[in-house]
């Protein structure tokens, strides 16, 4: 430990800190472009420069380690004038283009430019001219004229990508960021330059000009790409997602997500292939219906049949919620044992890092709250013979399009009964006799479990038919807050869908089983009761960084 | 202010006030006084009243050679008080990166004040000289870009203005 002053405050740190982290810890902000905390130190931006006692010139906070008795001023007169010099520097070349900048609005450049900068040029002379549309990869745009040679890029290719692909070339006003000859920027975390890049140097080419930052609204949520569940948040202008930003966790993703995450997991919400409410099979024809009548023709079929015809598969897709109310009716109202859900691994496609082989949020949570098979029950494979050889007669699947697998979909003539919750048309519900229309991800509130064992909280974005943005406490940008019928922004698309979990509890109820919830927490807090997994955890407690579950082993649970 | 101030009102008028008459030719007089003033009604619609160039009418799109000025930053849309612009982005090859595939304001919405105007960046919208809005609808009221795009040459006074005065 060592004893620093810092702006007149005396602290205890780690010795082995550098000023800025150290004085990060306090809550003492320096500011800085090129150092970040994942990432080596550069000192190239000069931002950071402090005053320490007995030191003759400015030091950099970023590559300055702290020692006993240091004493460092960080808004002394000389800070503040060699701040204002380093932005006066930066902002020589840069070009004015903020009102076509997609990083306006997040930018660091321009919140210093605000905070440290003198506000006025005394540069009279041409700016240097760059190239602006360079497609580095094929996610990401390069402007140099923007670039302000920080190198984070550079050092987040090198160390956290192991994809060393960029350098700077050139001296002086002249410096280009660039790909070596040969190769582009296409490792499957490249996108996180985006975020990375003070400056909007580097743009998604994917989000490019969809919308400026202030409009949209953002709320936090867990991506359902792979069993990693990378810490997210969904940002929504007009009810409909248009990108996806990785959210610190440094148990689960750090500052990272992986470039599929952010880009295929939210396209489904969007999607042309959306069902518009529910479907029933009316003399051989899918039809669609309201909510009350597919109910009462589900509740009518499933009647039709004996306990041991039913067979149910969960979902890794959905969320713990959904899984405990559909095993609980399954299991309770239903009576059968043949509950189990479908795993999609696709072995080798992961890595060291990020990306895991299981491509599904919520495996372990569908295990832990109890999709499996009662004693005596089928799994998959069994159910699959089952429907085969024609003792299983009747199937319920949960959110997952298991008409994709040919082995399933090889079967699913031979079924007298398939009662399905999807968000999408598919193979699944395309063969379904009764088509719930489920919410997706994005549209509900739940909790999944990722590979480790950790809840995390997943937050409705966009709103659906029965939502509504202020009452069901939605985060709101300023144009949801005034929206009116009048106007043509104030009228989005929702679509007609409900989470497995409400669907689930009224079939029950209209099949007389005693379950009955009326918010996704009600389904949860009877999880944490019943489930020894899951004891005392509530959302509060789950909050926005997710809780492990009690045991990372797996104990068998009579839930 | 104090509010328990006696307010006294005289009761009683006197006698030329009782008669009326006095203060009637009074009135007629200001009246008769106003025929030798010069005129200041116009005989609309056949005679029309031409703002001067500080005059805020109707808010529009500048187009210079066939192409608008606006590079759809949403500066306009986030300054406007009433909310009543929406713009949409998108890349376009011309050396501006980006224009406004859909420009919209509301003019049921819109206030006149102006903002959109002296935020722009590039002084893209302008306010125009046009103050007859009449709609039938509140869907008629909302004005795309069809009906925003304005010539420069048309707006020549108001630019001129705005260069003068900004």
């Amino acid at each position: 430990m060592a004893k620093i002053t810092l702006d007149g405050n005396e602290y205890d740190v780690d010795h082995r800190l550098t000023v800025i982290q150290a004085a990060r810890e306090q809550g003492v902000k320096i500011p800085h472009f090129c150092w970040h905390p994942k990432l080596s130190v550069s000192g190239n931006c000069r931002m950071c420069l402090v005053e320490i006692e007995k030191m003759p010139k400015l030091a950099i906070a970023c590559a300055t380690q702290v020692a006993e008795g240091m004493v460092v001023k960080t808004q002394s007169e000389r800070v503040q004038k060699a701040r204002n010099a380093v932005m006066e520097f930066l902002l020589i070349n840069h070009p004015l283009d903020c009102p076509i900048c997609d990083e306006a609005g997040e930018c660091k450049l321009q919140d210093y430019t605000y905070k440290y900068s003198t506000g006025y040029s005394r540069f009279n002379e041409d700016k240097v001219h760059k190239p602006k549309r360079i497609q580095l990869g094929p996610n990401v745009m390069l402007d140099v004229e923007r670039c302000i040679m920080c190198s984070r890029c550079v050092r987040f290719s090198d160390e956290i990508a192991k994809q060393p692909v960029l350098t700077f070339t050139q001296r002086g006003d002249h410096v280009v960021l660039t790909t070596f000859p040969g190769t582009q920027l296409d490792n499957p975390y490249a996108m996180n330059v985006i975020e990375l890049c003070p400056v909007g140097a580097l743009t998604s080419t994917d989000f490019r000009f969809k919308a400026r930052v202030w409009e949209m609204s953002s709320t936090e949520s867990v991506c359902t790409g792979c069993a990693r569940g990378c810490n997210t948040n969904v940002w929504v202008r007009n009810n409909e997602i248009l990108r996806l930003t990785p959210r610190q966790n440094e148990e689960v993703n750090s500052y990272w997500m992986c470039d599929v995450g952010r880009l295929q997991t939210f396209k489904q919400v969007n999607s042309e292939k959306r069902l518009s409410g529910p479907l029933i099979r009316k003399e051989g024809v899918s039809t669609g219906v309201g909510w009350d009548e597919a109910i009462a023709k589900a509740v009518a079929e499933l009647r039709l049949f004996k306990k041991g015809e039913i067979a149910g598969l969960g979902s890794a897709f959905a969320t713990n919620e959904d899984n405990y109310a559909f095993q609980k009716f399954m299991k309770e109202v239903i009576g059968t044992k043949h509950v189990d859900f479908v795993r999609h691994v696709k072995e080798g496609d992961q890595d060291e890092f990020l990306i895991r082989a299981d491509k599904t949020p919520n495996t372990r949570g569908a295990e832990d709250v109890g999709v499996k098979p009662g004693e005596g029950g089928f799994d998959v494979d069994g159910i699959i013979r089952g429907i085969k050889s024609g003792t299983i007669k009747a199937l319920y699947v949960l959110e997952d399009d298991v008409g994709a697998i040919p082995e399933i979909a090889s079967v699913l003539s031979n079924l007298e009964l398939l009662v399905v919750h999807s968000s999408v048309q598919n193979e699944t519900t395309a063969a379904a006799d009764v088509v719930f229309s489920a919410s997706t991800y994005a549209e509900k509130h739940g909790t999944f479990t990722n590979f480790q064992g950790r809840v995390q909280r997943i937050r409705p974005a966009v709103a659906t038919l029965e939502q509504d943005r202020a009452f069901d406490g939605f985060s709101m940008s300023r144009w949801d807050r005034f929206a009116s019928h009048n106007d043509r922004w104030g009228r989005p698309i929702k679509k007609d869908a409900r989470p497995s979990w409400r669907i689930i509890s009224a079939l029950a109820s209209a099949m007389g089983g005693k379950i009955k919830y009326n918010t996704s927490e009600d389904v949860f807090r009877e999880l944490s009761e019943k489930n020894p997994l899951f004891k005392g955890l509530s959302y509060a407690r789950i909050g926005a960084q997710g809780v492990m579950t009690k045991s990372s082993v797996t104990v068998s649970v009579s839930a | 202010m104090s509010s328990n101030k006696k307010i006294i009102r005289k009761k009683d008028f006197s006698l030329l006030q009782r008669l009326y008459l006095p203060e009637i030719f009074r009135g007629l007089f200001t009246t008769f006084l106003q025929m030798f003033k010069p005129k200041i009604t116009y005989q609309y619609p056949e005679e029309r009243f031409h703002p001067p160039a500080s005059f805020r009418g109707r808010p529009v799109l500048v187009e210079e050679q066939g192409v608008e000025r606006c590079v759809a930053c949403g500066l306009c849309s986030r300054v406007c008080p009433a909310l009543a612009i929406e713009v949409q982005a998108s890349e376009t090859e011309l050396e501006k990166e980006r224009y406004p595939v859909k420009f919209e304001i509301n003019m049921v919405r819109c206030i006149f004040c102006g903002f959109c105007e002296e935020v722009c960046p590039e002084e893209a919208i302008v306010m125009s000289n046009e103050f007859e809005l009449a709609f039938s609808s509140q869907e008629e009221a909302i004005f795309g870009k069809d009906k925003l795009l304005t010539p420069a040459e048309k707006l020549k006074e108001r630019l001129e203005f705005l260069k003068q005065h900004r």
